[in-house]
């Protein structure tokens, strides 16, 4: 097991480097100047040229990456040019928000999808199987900002029981920040609930039909303790990895639920810092990102030894 | 005994829950850094509308007023501006505004590094304090828009003491002197001030606190005014007013802006306006815009919000050219234009930017000229790599908006003189040259305006840019707030706003 562990370890600094390389170098891909970006609609050519000795825009791409990553390996992610803010603080002050947000919304979908997803399965080609799957389509067909915008109409607007959009800190005020964070956190969870449902149906289909199950009602076991017990724990291995993954794509893409919502989280402030070339903002969030998607990653890996026993001989 | 005083605290909450009172303002997009000096955006001048006080500002009429000045006069040359400065003022952190912090503030915009202002004020040469509330803007060379740039961010006034304190952080806390001092920002959430009691014009403000919330979408801006979120929005969708037509709960304002929607032509910006028949035939030209319809663009691309136009002013604004009116269509005539200049099927790339009423506007333009024979391809780019293509001039036609500024000068100089740092179409010609000059130097309106007569002659003969409409500021608000003041450069100035 240590081996394994070390040999993960090993390739997560390389990994790291590569993703650092491959952020540095994707964004010089993007079309445009960031110093004209960056110089508001005036664009005083002296404001342009201050902006690019000042981001050493000028200096060639090996100079410049070294630049950032020097910076990074002080811990030093560089400064929002546009609100004169620093990236790590800005990363800092949006993570609890993104987490919370990712959180609530893999809850639900975990909830929901394993759920559906499991007695889909047991009651396969029946009307409960038919309904989980329509569900699964719903989910997975209904565009984010879509559902976003009608349920904000109709328990904002018509109702009045939610708040529309924005954020409260849970320090601040617990239930306005549940208030707040239900709708967008039920968007997200819904699509990704549709997803686990179709992975959990399917692997749980093939555990039913596996020796070792039948097996076990062989022995007389109780139906529920051979679903829950024995065929679900088989059948979670895909659906940890699925959550993972999917978990850190919620940490960064959750970019429209945010920007509907109005959820100063990840997604918003990436999104924004790429329509106005805020490089250090965009370098700084995705290193972040690729390196807490690595780091979940390997947990993810380090989760299947914990669920299953062979793999830890 | 208990009860009485139970009684009393009671009466003393209630009295302070409802002295407590926030405005809560809607934006389209998160600002830039708060710093007059740095600062960028649009949206950013909102909130400065609220946090600081500037020299001058302007009134509905686009007059420019006193603010923190009290009154100026420009001397016999018209080379120096002496201001008088308004007493008993005092930037948030407590210190004195006066003559030398006044000083301080226009060299600051003029020296800093990166500093936004230094072109609005090129041509100040120095500044003097005369005594303690005078001071004297020296200039290189007569400057008419001068009072107008000091209606802006130029004439925003900070603390000498928190700005040299803080240095090239100022922005992120800012100290001025305006109605209301800065609280916090969370980045892309909101923008928290709070009323300064010692304001020079306290009795103009009615509320304790004015939140900022940036809400980008603006089916979710409106939602949130209607579920009683926000008590304001900046920037309604024109799409979004048929429906509040009969909302009591909301109640909508506009007003015709002082920028423009045009369509900028590659005429002699870089060698590719020698390679397409509208950069290099006046003719084309005249029939593309022969051939489009100004009302149905503005209809379609606008839902009706704006106003038709042909020039860099509104035709509502005093400096209008009413020498050049607005062609009518004449697809006839367009059609002849182009069989005269031996061009049967032109073809014309049109770069938009990816917003949805610039698309629109592509599409419409593309469905009118069509008529006459051309063909329009449109190349829909992501906005900053449009600006440097067209910076570049990597472009034929650029569907463009400019948000404009208060004294004409700031719509026409810096796009249509020889070396305006915003001249994409690569425009030049001495004899508009001469006239924008003049134009700077002449502070009689009258003669300015004789002055703007002959420059639109001239662009709208040589069509550089081709100018579409104004649109309205849209504006929505709950019924309950009024004092709103309409004030064409779409600040929300909170100075008598009141929540009955």
């Amino acid at each position: 097991m240590f081996k394994f562990l070390l040999q993960r370890l090993a390739s997560v600094l390389p990994t790291l480097f590569f993703v650092s390389v491959l952020i540095f170098g994707l964004q010089q891909l993007l079309p445009g100047d960031p110093a004209i970006a960056l110089a508001g609609e005036d664009r005083d050519p002296n404001v342009v040229a201050h902006l690019r000795a000042k981001f050493h825009l000028d200096e060639p791409l090996p100079v410049r990456y070294w630049y950032w990553a020097s910076g990074v390996l002080k811990g030093d992610l560089g400064e929002s040019v546009r609100i004169q803010k620093p990236v790590t603080e800005l990363i800092l002050e949006k993570l609890p928000v993104t987490i919370q947000l990712a959180a609530m919304a893999m809850l639900i979908a975990l909830s929901i999808g394993i759920t559906a997803g499991v007695i889909s399965a047991v009651k396969k080609d029946t009307a409960w199987d038919y309904a989980a799957n329509v569900f699964a389509l719903w989910g997975l067909s209904t565009p984010n900002f879509w559902l976003g915008i009608l349920l904000i109409l109709l328990f904002a607007v018509n109702l009045g029981w939610l708040p529309a959009s924005g954020y409260v800190s849970p320090f601040e005020d617990l239930k306005g920040n549940l208030a707040a964070m239900i709708m967008p956190a039920f968007v997200l969870g819904n699509a990704i609930a549709a997803v686990l449902m179709r992975h959990t149906r399917s692997a749980m289909l093939q555990v039913l039909s596996s020796d070792y199950v039948r097996t076990a009602r062989a022995k007389g076991l109780n139906e529920r303790v051979v679903v829950l017990k024995h065929a679900l724990r088989n059948a979670l291995i895909p659906i940890i990895t699925l959550g993972a993954l999917e978990f850190g794509t919620l940490l960064s893409g959750a970019v429209l639920t945010e920007q509907v919502f109005s959820i100063p989280g990840f997604g918003k402030l990436i999104v924004d810092a790429v329509f106005n070339r805020d490089y250090s903002v965009v370098q700084g969030v995705v290193l972040f990102t690729a390196t807490v998607y690595i780091t979940l990653n390997l947990l993810a890996d380090l989760a299947y030894f914990l669920v299953n026993p062979r793999m830890r001989t | 005994m208990r009860k009485s005083v139970l009684f009393g605290l009671l009466v003393v909450a209630a009295g302070t829950a409802c002295a407590q009172t926030t405005l809560r303002i809607g934006l389209a997009e998160d600002p830039d850094v708060l710093d007059p000096t740095m600062a960028r955006t649009f949206v950013g001048r909102i909130v400065f509308a609220g946090l600081c006080d500037k020299l001058f500002d302007l009134d509905e009429k686009l007059n420019v007023v006193a603010q923190l000045a009290t009154s100026y006069e420009w001397s016999a040359d018209n080379k120096a501006l002496t201001v008088r400065l308004r007493q008993g003022v005092s930037f948030h952190d407590g210190e004195r505004f006066d003559a030398a912090a006044a000083k301080f503030n226009l060299e600051r915009h003029k020296t800093m590094a990166g500093s936004n202002r230094r072109g609005e004020l090129a041509v100040v040469s120095s500044v003097d304090a005369l005594d303690a509330s005078t001071i004297r803007i020296n200039l290189s060379t007569p400057f008419a828009p001068l009072l107008s740039v000091l209606t802006d961010r130029s004439g925003m006034m900070v603390s000498p003491k928190a700005a040299q304190a803080a240095g090239e952080k100022f922005g992120a806390r800012p100290v001025c002197s305006g109605p209301f001092k800065f609280v916090e920002r969370i980045a892309q959430d909101r923008i928290v001030l709070e009323r300064d009691p010692n304001y020079w014009n306290k009795g103009a403000i009615h509320f304790d606190r004015v939140v900022y919330t940036p809400i980008v979408d603006a089916t979710v801006r409106l939602a949130n005014l209607r579920s009683g979120q926000l008590d304001f929005i900046e920037r309604l969708a024109p799409s979004d007013v048929p429906q509040l037509r009969n909302d009591s709960r909301i109640r909508v304002a506009r007003i015709v802006e002082i920028g423009y929607q045009g369509i900028t032509i590659n005429v002699g910006k870089s060698e590719i306006a020698q390679k397409h028949a509208l950069g290099r035939d006046p003719r084309v030209r005249e029939a593309f815009e022969l051939a489009l319809d100004r009302e149905a663009i503005v209809k379609v691309a606008m839902d009706g919000e704006a106003q038709v136009g042909n020039q860099w002013v509104a035709p509502n604004n005093a400096y209008y050219a009413k020498n050049v009116p607005i062609p009518k269509r004449d697809v006839a005539r367009a059609r002849a234009l182009l069989r005269e200049a031996g061009i049967s099927n032109p073809s014309v790339l049109l770069m938009t930017p990816t917003t949805s009423d610039a698309q629109r506007i592509a599409q419409v333009v593309q469905a009118m000229v069509k008529e006459a024979g051309f063909d329009v391809k449109i190349q829909s780019t992501e906005f900053a790599t449009s600006l440097n293509l067209a910076d570049k001039g990597q472009y034929e036609a650029y569907v463009l908006a400019w948000s404009g500024r208060a004294d004409p000068d700031g719509n026409l100089h810096t796009f249509h003189s020889c070396k305006g740092p915003l001249n994409n179409a690569g425009y030049c010609k001495a004899e508009v040259d001469e006239l924008i000059d003049k134009s700077r130097a002449t502070l009689d309106p009258s003669q300015r305006l004789k002055l703007f007569e002959q420059i639109a002659a001239n662009v709208a003969k040589d069509r550089p840019i081709i100018y579409l409409y104004h649109r309205n500021w849209l504006w929505a608000h709950t019924p309950k707030l009024t004092g709103l003041r309409t004030v064409p450069d779409g600040m929300v100035r909170v100075q008598g706003l009141k929540m009955n």
